[in-house]
């Protein structure tokens, strides 16, 4: 195998709570190949999320190593780390949080092309409307507020402006999940599609397992800061080893079709 | 079950005038019978949380309600708190942060029952261990904060079932819970309506979760009702377009991948 894309060690974080100690994470390790999606899935308050954000450096933990692309990402500091930065996005649930209110889509769009020194003043509008059509959406978009756009508009904005910097990893954290059901699987597409053509890998946080099954290579299971199980998504999902697995395996809605059926047709 | 509980004919509602008039709810017509577990599926603007409020006269001032709602299965017009209890999903909105929750409750009880302090105290308690809190002794005096996201859900069930409802209306009452919590308390609340007899409207966005315990199932798409029929049926061969989209838009386990399954 070659060498993992991202790769963490050992990452502990405590939070402190009116006296108590929480274990955040606990003496976590995974890894992430190069065109690889890995879902990380587990209850509320299992370190999913403070994992993502671990990985972005969002919050430091208090032991152990992430390493990108063999650079140990938590020895960079300054323009050696943004420019790391650079390879790894971030997609989070609520886009709208994650935007300034009164910026246009092309406000969004400009912001990482600006920072990160990508493209002119002069190319922006040009790269705007390319970064617009990979992530299925018209340029016409561009000059809209932000807010005034559909919720699947703005998570295909959100997903545009990762892609500026050409990433090679992104961190989705519950980026479906405040999706419409109609408008989420036509998302999901676009993530394969955008994995297909670039070779990205995803970290995909969810509370949803049969979501992470649908679109993960490998899926891990976290419970209280720990994960308890990883393994091939199809494997994990077929014949959880862990209890939190076979809790989550059990608890995913079942559209009751055929047993309705069933029923409906002795009832008749 | 026995007659319709709630009659509803032509129910419009709209928000703002002129240019900028919004119809959240158009035309509406459907009965709700007595007892059953009614589901309520659609997606954001589709108006179900407008039904919602507007079937317990929640909505707000500014907004204009056309049509008729008939309650012929209640003598007077029933009351929110009393003869309608709601759960939202956000229990930790609904519920006072700053008063232990087995006031919550009790208040509840004693508005609606007429309970005294002592005797709204103890139905508190009884209802925390009728929701499953564990130690529902130790948990009269717990602040909302205190409690975990399910439990708080399971308090707010507590609060909106202590008037002895003969209708309780749930809105996205799981959305914000993870899946084993959320199964939970689907559980619980099947259980409750079964054992009291009430009617459930069950409003959520996730049909498979409806498709596992609702009686009937009501489509909301554009605030128009697409369809209302019993679950059996509208599952197995739904008679619209737009329910048989939702239907192919769920993913379940048995999805098959968007992915190939080989490692990259």
């Amino acid at each position: 195998m070659r060498a993992p894309l991202l790769a963490v060690q050992g990452l502990t974080k405590t939070y402190r709570s009116g006296g108590r100690e929480v274990k955040g994470l606990d003496d976590v390790s995974l890894s992430v190949a190069a065109g690889e999606t890995i879902g990380l899935v587990g209850p509320s308050g299992s370190g999913k999320s403070t994992l993502a954000r671990v990985v972005m450096r969002l919050i430091e933990p208090d032991a152990g190593t992430i390493a990108f692309g063999g650079e140990n990402l938590g020895a960079l500091n300054g323009k050696a780390l943004r420019t790391v930065r650079k390879r790894i996005q971030m997609v989070f649930q609520d886009p709208s949080a994650a935007f300034n209110p009164r910026a246009t889509v092309a406000d969004v769009l400009a912001d990482p092309l600006r920072i990160h020194g990508l493209a002119s003043p002069a190319e922006r509008p040009r790269r705007i409307a390319q970064l617009l059509d990979s992530v299925g959406l018209s340029a016409n978009l561009a000059a809209r507020p932000v807010h005034a756009v559909s919720g699947g508009q703005r998570q295909r904005v959100a997903i545009a402006r990762a892609l500026a910097t050409e990433p090679e990893l992104i961190v989705l954290d519950e980026a479906v999940s405040a999706l419409d059901v109609t408008v989420r699987g036509q998302v999901l597409d676009l993530l394969v599609r955008l994995q297909r053509e670039r070779g990205l890998a995803y970290l995909f946080v969810s509370h949803d397992l049969a979501v992470v099954r649908a679109v993960s290579h490998r899926i891990a299971i976290m419970d209280r800061g720990r994960i308890v199980e990883t393994g091939p998504a199809g494997t994990v999902v077929a014949d959880p080893q862990s209890e939190t697995g076979r809790a989550l395996v059990a608890a995913i809605p079942r559209l009751h079709i055929s047993h309705l059926n069933r029923e409906a047709s002795q009832n008749a | 079950m026995s007659g319709v509980l709630t009659s509803l004919r032509g129910l419009t509602v709209t928000y703002g005038s002129g240019e900028a008039a919004h119809m959240a709810l158009q035309g509406l017509d459907l009965d709700i019978l007595k007892g059953e577990r009614l589901a309520v599926i659609g997606e954001s603007g589709s108006g179900k949380s407008t039904l919602a409020l507007a079937l317990g006269g929640l909505l707000p001032p500014e907004a204009r309600i056309d049509g008729r709602i008939d309650w012929p299965g209640f003598a007077a017009p029933p009351r929110a708190g009393r003869d309608i209890g709601f759960v939202f999903q956000d229990a930790g909105a609904s519920l006072n942060p700053v008063i232990p929750v087995g006031r919550q409750i009790a208040e509840v009880a004693r508005l609606h029952l007429g309970l005294s302090r002592p005797e709204a105290r103890d139905r508190a308690r009884a209802l925390l261990a009728r929701v499953r809190i564990p130690d529902p002794d130790s948990a009269l005096a717990a602040y909302p904060h205190q409690l975990s996201g399910g439990q708080r859900q399971r308090v707010a069930i507590a609060a909106a079932i202590a008037g002895e409802p003969s209708l309780l209306i749930a809105d996205e009452a799981t959305s914000a819970l993870d899946t084993i919590v959320q199964a939970e308390i689907v559980a619980l609340l099947d259980e409750l309506v079964h054992a009291e007899g009430m009617t459930l409207i069950f409003i959520t966005h996730d049909i498979a979760l409806a498709s596992g315990f609702a009686d009937r199932i009501a489509v909301l798409h554009d605030a128009r009702l697409v369809e209302a029929r019993p679950a059996a049926e509208l599952l197995g061969a739904p008679g619209q377009a737009y329910t048989a989209r939702l239907l192919a838009s769920h993913i379940g386990l048995d999805t098959p991948p968007l992915i190939a399954e080989e490692q990259p």
